[in-house]
C-alpha cells in the first residue's frame, strides 16, 4: 500500500519533470523514425545536451510530408520539419510555412548547395542498382540502357520521390530530347511501382535487372550483408542528386530549440550516424570519414536543377513521361 | 419484441448516421473551400483503366468461384475444414506480400515460368492488364466462394432431398435450386468486389507495368500527397464514389431474395453426383487450391528466412495491431448486427439502411483518412489518436463485408422464428442470446474473423496518425522493406499473416462451433 | 368471451370481415377453401397483421397495441413451432420464462409437462430428434406451460396421420379442459371441426361467417360450405 502511494508520488514527480522540459517537435518521413533508422540515435544525442525532449512525429513517405505541413497550416504543432527533397522545396517555400534557417555552417556536396530556408543534412546520386552476377554487360548511358534488352523497375514520379529524381535526371541529362529518352526506355521498363520498397522489392525477387535506387545501396548490401554481388552503374551523362533537407517552421513555439537542432544537424554527432542508417551520404563528411563501400561508385559529375526550375518543368516532364510510356 | 424493436429503432438509424458521417462528411471536409475543379484527359483515361480492371476482376472472380463453391459444397473429403480455411487467406494478406507471393509462381523467375521454360516454350510476363487482373482474381476469388458456398449451404438439405425424391435432373436441379441462389448471391458478391478493386492502386500499378495502369486512387494518391490540391483529390474521390455508389445501385437492380422456408436444421450429407461431373469438381477444387495456395506457399518460404532477422520492436506491433484488430471488430459486428437485423425486419428505413452499410466500399480510404485528419486536426493531436482512428476507419472499412455476410441469415432467421419468438414474449437481450445469436452464429463468427483480419492487414490510415512508436505490424513490414530489410520484411509479413489468419480462424471456427 | 368488433382485414388483393363473439371456453373449428382467410384472421387475432378497422377484444378490453407475447394465447403454427437449436426442454421453458432462466420450480413444470404429454426422457434432444407427433406433442406441452385463456392452432398437425392426428386433438382437448382455454382451430378437415368443435366458422367470399353449432351447421350447410364439401 505504501509502497504504491510512493510510486504514485514518484510518478507525479517525473510528470512534473516531463512538464517543465520544452519539447522540440521534429516532423519527418517514416523510416527515418525507425528502430533501424537515425532517429533513435540522433534523439539520444541532440537530448544529452539540450536539456529538451526531441519527438520525432513521423507522416508517411517523403512525398507525404509536405502535405502533411500544408494540412496542418500555421497551427502546427511541429517545430521543424526534416526530409524534404530538392525536388519539393520550391513547392514548400511557396507554401510560406517555413522561416529562414541562419545556419553558417558548410556542407560538402559535390555542387555547390545553399538556401536561404532549409539546410542539407544528407545527399546521394540516384543509380540503376544492378546484380554483378547477373549483368555482365553493363549500360554506361540512358542511350545503352535502352539499347539493350535489359529489364528496369522504377517508381512513379506521381506517388515517390526517387521516381521524380528519375524524371529530372532525364530532363537535367536531356532537357528537350527527353521524350525520346522515355519512348526508347519504354521496352526496357517492366513496371512502374508506387513507392522505392515495391520497385526494390521486385528487384530482389529478380523480377528485373536493374531498379532505380541510389549509388549508395550496395554499400548497404555490403555493410549490413556482407553481400558484395550488388552494384550501380555509372552513366556518363551524369547523375543526378537527391538532397534531403530540414527547415524551420515560422510558427515554432521553440525558435530557439530548433535554431539549436539545425546547428546539430552540421555537428559530427548527426552526421556520423547518417550513412549506415539512412543509407545516404552525410551533408557534412564525418571526421572518421565514410563507411567502406561509400567510394566505390561515384559518378564524374552530378546534376541537380535548381529548385524552381525542377518545380517549372515537373508538369512538363510528367507529361511526357505519361504520353511516352502509355502506349 | 417491442424492447428489441424499441432499442434497435433508435440503434440502426444511430449507426446509419455515424456511417454516412464518415463516408461522406470526410469527402466534404476535403473538398470544402476548395475550388472548382474539372477532371483533365489523364483522369478520365484512368477512369477506363479502373472501370475495365474492375469489371473483369469481378465478373472472372464471380465465374471461377462458381464450379469451385458447387464443388466444396457437395463433395466430402479428407481436410475440407481446412482446405476452405486455408483458401480464405489470400483475401486477408497485405496488399504488397501477395504481390510478392504471385510473382514467384507467376513471374519472370516464378513456378510458372520455369515449368514454360522447361518445355521449350517462351517466358509468360505477368506485367499488363492481365496482371492486374490475375493479382486481384487471386485477392478475391476466396471472398467470392466463401460467399457462394455460404448461399450453397443456406439452401435447406430438404430441398435437395426433395428434388432428388424427385428425381430432378442436374439441369432442372440447377434451375430450381441453385440458380434461384446464384441470382441472390452473385450480383452481392460482384458488386462488393467490383468496388474492392475500384480502389485499388499498388496491385494495379505495381502489376500494370506502367502509367497505363493508372488507377483513380492513384491520381487521389497524387492530388493528396504529392501536389496537395484538396479540391482536385475530393473531386476524384467523388468520382470514385459515385462508380461505387452505381455499381452498388446496379447491383440492386437484380438482386432477389431467395425464398427457400425453413428447413428442419437436419444435417443430411448430399448425395453427390457421380461420373464426369465428380471429375468437374475435383479438377475445380485443385486448380483453385493451387491457384490460391502456391503463392501463399511462397510467402511462407519467403517469410520463414526472415523470421531469425527479426527487430525487437517486431512484439509491440503485433500486439498493437491484435488490440486493433479485436477492437475494431467488435464495433464492426455490432453495427453490422444491428443494421441487418433491422433490414431483416424492414424496419422504418430499411432500404436505406441497406445501402448505407454498403456505403463504405465506394470510399477511397485516403479521402477518409485525410478527412478525419483535418476534422480531428484542430483539437487534438494526430498521434494520440492514432488507434481510435485506426479501429473507427478499420470498422468503417469491413462493416460492408460483415453486413452482407449477415444479411441473408437475417432474413432467414426473421422469416422463420419471428412469429415464434413474437408468440413467446421473447425479447430485448433473452432473445439476443437465445435465438440471434446462436442462430446467426455462422455468419457472425465468419463476419467477425473476415473483419478482424481485414484489420490487422490494412494500413490505410495509420501512416497518417502514427507516432513514434505507434507502428502498426503492416505499417512495420512497410518500414523494413523501406530500409533495404526485404528479409526480415517477408518474416514481419509471415508473422502478420499467420497473426491474421489465426485470428480469423479463431473467429470462424468459432462461430462454426457455436451454430448449431 | 374473445369479441371481433366490425374487424376487416386487408391484403392486397384480399379482405376478410368479421363481426361476432365467440363464449369463453368455446372449442372453435374454422373451416372453409384455402385462401379464404383462415389463417390471417387467426395471426390477426395472435397480434401479427394489423387490422384496417375494427377491434379485437378479449373480457372487453382491446388488444390492439399489445405485441404478441403479451397477448392471452398461446398460436402453433403450421410448422417453426420449435426452435431447431435448442433442446426440447428450453424449448418448453421458454413458455414459462422468456428469458430463458427457468427457476427449479419451473423445471419440474417443464418435467411435469414432458410426462404427461408422453413425452418422458426426450428433454435433453433436438427438434430435428424427434418425430413429427413428437414435436406436436412439444408445442403442445408449451401451451400447457403457458396456460394461456385462448390457444390457436393454425393447422400445427396437418402433416400427421389420421390417427396421430385424432391423438392430437385429443391431447389439445386434455390441455384445453385443464387450462380452460378458448381454442381456435383452422382446419380444412371437415371430420376434424365435426369431431372436436362445438362451434365452427366458416370462411369464405370475404367474410367469417359468425359461429354456429357444428352439428346444426354440417345438418344443413349453407350454400358457400356446400361448395367446399364438394
Amino acid at each position: 500500500m505504501k509502497a504504491s502511494i510512493l510510486a504514485l508520488g514518484f510518478a507525479c514527480l517525473a510528470n512534473m519533470a516531463a512538464a517543465d522540459t520544452p519539447v522540440l517537435t521534429v516532423l519527418t518521413y517514416d523510416s527515418f523514425v525507425a528502430e533501424w533508422g537515425p532517429g533513435p540515435a540522433v534523439e539520444k544525442a541532440f537530448e544529452a545536451d539540450c536539456g529538451c525532449d526531441l519527438k520525432f512525429v513521423p507522416a508517411g513517405d517523403g512525398a507525404a510530408l509536405l502535405s502533411r505541413v500544408q494540412m496542418e497550416g500555421a497551427a502546427s504543432e511541429a517545430d521543424v520539419v526534416l526530409g524534404i527533397d530538392t525536388s519539393l522545396t520550391a513547392a514548400a517555400k511557396a507554401t510560406g510555412l517555413f522561416a529562414p534557417h541562419g545556419q553558417t555552417w558548410a556542407n560538402n556536396l559535390p555542387v555547390p548547395y545553399a538556401d536561404a530556408d532549409f539546410v542539407p543534412y544528407d545527399w546521394g546520386w540516384f543509380a540503376m542498382v544492378y546484380d554483378k552476377t547477373k549483368v555482365t554487360t553493363v549500360p554506361k548511358s540512358f542511350g545503352e540502357l535502352a539499347a539493350s534488352d535489359l529489364r528496369i523497375v522504377i517508381q512513379d514520379p506521381r506517388s515517390s520521390t526517387p521516381g521524380l529524381g528519375l524524371l529530372l535526371w532525364v530532363k537535367a541529362a536531356y532537357g528537350d530530347k527527353a521524350k525520346d529518352v522515355w519512348t526508347a526506355l519504354a521496352d526496357n521498363i517492366v513496371t512502374v511501382t508506387p513507392g522505392w520498397s515495391e520497385a526494390y522489392g521486385l528487384f530482389t525477387e529478380g523480377e528485373a535487372d536493374m531498379v532505380l535506387s541510389y549509388t549508395t545501396s550496395p554499400a548497404y548490401h555490403l555493410i549490413a550483408e556482407q553481400d558484395d554481388s550488388k552494384a550501380a552503374a555509372l552513366f556518363d551523362e551524369g547523375h543526378y542528386m537527391q538532397v534531403e533537407v530540414a527547415g524551420k517552421l515560422a510558427a515554432t513555439d521553440q525558435p530557439e530549440l530548433a535554431d539549436k537542432f539545425l546547428a546539430f544537424i552540421g555537428s559530427d554527432a548527426f552526421q556520423s550516424t547518417i550513412a549506415t542508417t539512412n543509407w545516404m551520404y552525410p551533408a557534412v563528411t564525418p571526421k572518421d570519414g565514410l563507411p567502406e563501400g561509400f567510394d566505390r561508385f561515384r559518378p564524374a559529375k552530378s546534376l541537380l536543377l535548381p529548385a524552381d526550375e525542377a518545380a517549372a518543368v515537373r508538369d512538363a516532364a510528367l507529361a511526357e513521361w505519361q504520353a511516352a510510356l502509355s502506349k | 419484441m417491442r424492447g428489441v424493436a424499441g432499442v434497435a429503432s433508435v440503434a440502426a438509424p444511430a449507426v446509419a448516421l455515424c456511417v454516412v458521417l464518415l463516408t461522406l462528411g470526410t469527402a466534404l471536409v476535403v473538398g470544402a473551400g476548395a475550388g472548382r475543379f474539372w477532371p483533365q484527359p489523364a483522369d478520365w483515361a484512368a477512369l477506363r483503366f479502373t472501370l475495365v480492371q474492375a469489371a473483369l476482376s469481378s465478373a472472372l472472380s464471380c465465374l471461377l468461384a462458381v464450379p469451385v463453391a458447387r464443388g466444396l459444397a457437395r463433395r466430402r473429403f479428407a481436410g475440407r475444414g481446412a482446405l476452405i480455411s486455408l483458401m480464405g487467406a489470400p483475401f486477408l494478406l497485405p496488399v504488397i506480400v501477395a504481390v510478392l507471393g504471385l510473382l514467384a509462381v507467376f513471374g519472370r523467375g516464378g513456378v510458372v515460368n520455369d515449368a514454360l521454360a522447361l518445355l521449350g516454350l517462351p517466358r509468360l510476363s505477368i506485367y499488363g492488364m492481365h496482371g492486374v487482373v490475375l493479382a486481384h482474381v487471386f485477392l478475391n476469388l476466396p471472398l467470392a466462394t466463401r460467399m457462394l458456398l455460404m448461399g450453397w449451404q443456406a439452401i435447406p438439405a430438404e430441398r435437395f432431398r426433395l428434388a432428388a425424391s424427385l428425381g430432378m435432373p442436374a439441369p432442372a436441379l440447377f434451375r430450381h435450386l441453385e440458380w434461384p441462389m446464384l441470382r441472390a448471391v452473385l450480383p452481392g458478391a460482384a458488386v462488393v468486389i467490383f468496388a474492392i478493386c475500384l480502389a485499388s492502386f499498388a496491385v494495379a500499378l505495381t502489376l500494370g507495368g506502367g502509367p497505363g495502369a493508372t488507377t483513380v486512387e492513384l491520381a487521389i494518391y497524387q492530388a493528396l500527397r504529392f501536389d496537395y490540391d484538396p479540391a482536385r483529390a475530393a473531386a476524384l474521390a467523388l468520382i470514385q464514389f459515385a462508380l461505387g455508389a452505381g455499381a452498388v445501385a446496379l447491383g440492386w437492380a437484380v438482386l432477389a431474395a431467395p425464398a427457400f422456408g425453413a428447413g428442419l436444421g437436419r444435417r443430411i450429407d448430399l448425395l453427390p453426383p457421380k461420373g464426369w461431373r465428380r471429375v468437374v469438381d475435383g479438377l475445380a477444387i485443385s486448380l483453385a487450391a493451387g491457384f490460391l495456395l502456391l503463392p501463399l506457399g511462397a510467402v511462407v518460404l519467403r517469410g520463414l528466412g526472415g523470421l531469425g532477422d527479426l527487430p525487437a520492436g517486431l512484439g509491440m506491433a503485433v500486439m498493437r495491431s491484435v488490440g486493433v484488430a479485436l477492437a475494431s471488430t467488435a464495433v464492426t459486428m455490432a453495427a453490422a448486427l444491428v443494421l441487418a437485423l433491422a433490414v431483416a425486419r424492414r424496419a422504418k428505413g430499411a432500404r436505406a439502411f441497406d445501402a448505407v452499410a454498403v456505403l463504405p466500399l465506394a470510399v477511397s480510404g485516403l479521402v477518409l483518412g485525410t478527412g478525419l485528419f483535418l476534422t480531428l486536426r484542430p483539437w487534438v493531436r494526430a498521434e494520440d489518436v492514432a488507434l481510435p482512428v485506426t479501429v473507427m476507419v478499420n470498422a468503417l472499412l469491413s462493416l460492408p463485408y460483415a453486413y452482407r455476410l449477415l444479411l441473408p441469415e437475417a432474413r432467414v432467421l426473421h422469416a422463420d422464428y419471428d412469429r415464434l419468438a413474437a408468440s413467446l414474449g421473447l425479447s430485448g437481450v433473452a432473445r439476443l442470446r437465445w435465438v440471434t445469436l446462436p442462430r446467426l452464429a455462422r455468419p457472425l463468427g465468419f463476419g467477425a474473423g473476415v473483419a478482424a483480419a481485414l484489420s490487422m492487414g490494412d494500413l490505410g490510415v495509420i501512416t497518417l496518425f502514427a507516432g513514434e512508436s505507434g507502428a502498426t505490424l503492416p505499417l512495420y513490414v512497410h518500414r523494413l522493406m523501406g530500409a533495404y530489410r526485404m528479409e526480415a520484411a517477408a518474416g514481419a509479413a509471415l508473422v502478420l499473416v499467420a497473426a491474421s489468419f489465426a485470428l480469423f480462424a479463431l473467429f470462424d471456427g468459432m462461430g462454426r462451433r457455436a451454430a448449431p | 368471451m374473445l369479441h371481433l368488433d366490425h374487424l376487416c382485414l386487408t391484403e392486397p388483393g384480399f379482405s376478410l370481415g368479421a363481426d361476432w363473439s365467440v363464449p369463453k371456453g368455446a372449442r372453435v373449428a374454422i373451416i372453409g377453401p384455402s385462401g379464404a382467410g383462415k389463417s390471417t384472421l387467426l395471426n390477426a387475432i395472435a397480434g401479427f397483421v394489423t387490422p384496417a378497422s375494427g377491434r379485437i377484444l378479449w373480457e372487453g378490453a382491446d388488444l390492439a397495441g399489445k405485441a404478441p407475447g403479451e397477448r392471452p394465447l398461446t398460436i402453433l403454427f403450421q410448422d417453426q413451432n420449435l426452435f431447431p437449436h435448442l433442446t426440447v426442454e428450453q424449448n418448453l421453458a421458454l413458455g414459462l420464462s422468456p428469458r430463458l432462466k427457468p427457476t427449479s420450480a419451473q423445471l419440474a413444470q417443464v418435467a411435469d409437462a414432458l410426462r404427461r404429454t408422453g413425452l418422458d426422457g426426450l428433454g435433453q434432444r433436438r427438434p430435428a430428434q424427434l418425430s413429427g407427433g413428437q414435436a406436436g406433442r412439444a408445442a403442445l406441452a408449451r401451451a400447457l406451460l403457458r396456460a394461456r385463456p385462448m390457444l390457436l392452432l393454425d393447422e400445427p398437425f396437418a402433416a400427421l396421420g389420421p390417427a396421430l392426428k385424432q391423438e392430437m386433438l385429443a391431447l389439445v382437448g386434455e390441455v384445453a379442459a385443464e387450462t380452460g382455454a378458448t381454442v381456435m382451430m383452422v382446419t380444412h378437415d371437415p371430420k376434424d371441426a365435426q369431431g372436436f368443435a362445438d362451434l365452427t366458422v366458416l370462411v369464405a367470399d370475404g367474410v367469417a361467417h359468425p359461429p354456429q353449432e357444428t352439428t346444426a351447421l354440417f345438418a344443413n350447410p349453407p350454400q358457400a360450405l356446400r361448395d367446399y364439401l364438394g
